[in-house]
């Protein structure tokens, strides 16, 4: 049923060395140098993603998921371990990642329709057709609204829209060059509770719909249930991965599902291991 | 009460209550000089001053002309430079460390205090009164520019970086909009600026301007002449900063 096995993880990364394999971490470490000592951060780990995985990262607060994003998507180097994607070695920026945080950070100058198109105009190689291919990628990113109920306020500033609106259009924003990996950094930490399920339900909807590999970092359990495939626990600093969760509700999940037992059997065993790690 | 409320949020009461009590200021004015038969030499009535401003309105026009071109010509200087440096101190810790103390320990100098010498080194005339303007006008340009490009979220910065964007291209997209706000900000404190450093020059060391208007006019006790340049000059600061104030608010409109 479950596969709750803590503490091997290097097995699984030669487990699953088939060619859908999208993103790998082989015994990836992270130190931070401080007054000349050492601070050992992220002690090692090693995981693997499939294609259009979901796997949700969770974790007390400084052992260092945030680190792990930062670096699949090119903002923090890997210093100690590999990070492949493809096979690959990450150096730099990927073109093909999108990526969403807590803070929506729209561009204030900018309207919503305006705001999602922000990555064309940067990422190869839609960058250098922008222009002429325009009035396709305004319909695309138009589309990609009208999936997450914004079709009404293309035009409208980031200060004419409501927390949950922005963080909307901020996920737009992070899928509109398609992107092959979503990272997402506790996207809807500052949203309230019911925001924040409705949000559960049209990211499952936005994920299915485009089949992006997803890694999303998060505090919130039912969260991570509600639409992980797989669920890593991280202990505290110096961090491993303590437990690895399959996570197998039938899709798509509604929030009805939250209330099952099922569905609290996965939330409590994944609480259980983050308070054992205390 | 309600409808009074709703008057006093209105477009109208924003220029007829600050006309009012500018006319209400006249009017006790005029009584006071004349209750107290106050002579013309000391404080003229604002009926003198009025009659004044038209019967020397073309020597006016054409000093209040000077110190504008004065202003304008130093303001305009100003914010070249002022935008230049910001983006440089904004853009570069390296330039940041070397440049932000000059520019406070520079800012600290009473910038009237550099009129005679500027007045040594270039003569009498426009060229001191466009350079106390641009002193006075350059400051505040700088350190906002720079504060404006500073404050950018490190996470604005971070998702252009995940997709690619050269530090140009970051410059561009993020770090130029979002110091408009603090540059238009800026404007308006650097035009008023520039307008009091063109002044302060005419009266110390120049032969043209409202500000030699108004010295000359006192000294030889044409007190109202002295008065209705006062009363140009303050509707010429009025108007500078009212006209950096709308543009602001249509460049600007999404800074809420």
């Amino acid at each position: 049923m479950t596969e709750t096995q803590a503490h091997s993880f290097p097995s699984t990364a030669s487990e699953n060395t088939s060619d859908n394999q999208v993103l790998e971490f082989r015994d990836v470490a992270l130190q931070f140098q401080q007054n000349g000592q050492s601070l050992s951060i992220i002690q090692g780990v090693s995981f693997s993603l499939r294609h259009s995985e979901f796997i949700s990262i969770v974790g007390p607060s400084g052992c260092g998921k945030t680190s792990l994003l930062r670096m699949v998507a090119g903002l923090t180097p890997v210093e100690m371990g590999q990070l492949l994607f493809r096979s690959q070695p990450i150096q730099g920026s990927l073109n093909s990642v999108g990526i969403a945080f807590q803070n929506p950070v729209l561009l204030p100058w900018r309207n919503t329709l305006q705001n999602v198109l922000l990555p064309l105009e940067i990422v190869q190689p839609y960058k250098q057709t922008f222009r002429q291919k325009l009035p396709e990628h305004i319909t695309a990113a138009q589309e990609l609204l009208a999936t997450v109920g914004l079709d009404g306020f293309q035009k409208y500033y980031p200060w004419q829209l409501s927390g949950g609106m922005r963080q909307r259009a901020s996920l737009c924003r992070a899928l509109i060059h398609q992107p092959e990996l979503l990272l997402l950094d506790e996207p809807f930490g500052a949203l309230d509770a019911f925001t924040r399920e409705d949000m559960w339900v049209m990211l499952q909807r936005l994920w299915q719909r485009t089949g992006c590999t997803s890694i999303l970092v998060t505090h919130d359990l039912q969260e991570a249930v509600f639409l992980s495939d797989t669920i890593y626990v991280m202990s505290p600093r110096p961090s491993q991965i303590v437990l690895r969760l399959r996570v197998n509700l039938p899709r798509p999940r509604t929030l009805e599902m939250c209330l099952t037992d099922e569905f609290y059997h996965f939330v409590a065993e994944v609480r259980k291991h983050i308070h054992r790690s205390y | 009460m309600s409808s009074l409320k709703k008057w006093m949020q209105s477009k109208q009461s924003a220029i007829i209550l600050p006309t009012i009590t500018t006319l209400i200021l006249f009017i006790l004015w005029e009584i006071i000089v004349r209750l107290f038969s106050i002579p013309n030499f000391i404080l003229p009535a604002p009926s003198a001053v009025i009659v004044a401003l038209f019967s020397s309105g073309q020597i006016l026009i054409k000093h209040a002309l000077q110190t504008l071109m004065t202003t304008v010509v130093g303001f305009v200087l100003a914010l070249a430079l002022g935008l230049l440096l910001g983006f440089w101190i904004g853009f570069s810790k390296i330039a940041y460390a070397i440049l932000y103390p000059l520019l406070v320990g520079f800012n600290t100098i009473p910038k009237v205090a550099l009129v005679p010498l500027m007045a040594l080194w270039f003569g009498v005339g426009a060229v001191p009164a466009i350079l106390t303007a641009f002193l006075l006008a350059f400051f505040p340009i700088a350190v906002n520019v720079a504060v404006g490009l500073d404050t950018v979220e490190p996470e604005m910065r971070d998702v252009l970086k995940s997709l690619g964007a050269s530090p140009w291209e970051i410059f561009v997209k993020v770090g130029l909009p979002h110091s408009m706000p603090y540059l238009f900000a800026s404007l308006k404190i650097a035009i008023s600026s520039a307008f009091i450093g063109s002044v302060i020059s005419e009266t110390v060391a120049s032969n043209g301007g409202l500000g030699f208007v108004i010295l000359t006019a006192s000294s030889q006790f044409e007190v109202a002449l002295a008065f209705s340049g006062l009363l140009v000059l303050s509707a010429m600061g009025v108007i500078l900063y009212s006209f950096f104030a709308t543009l602001e608010r249509y460049i600007i409109h999404w800074a809420r």
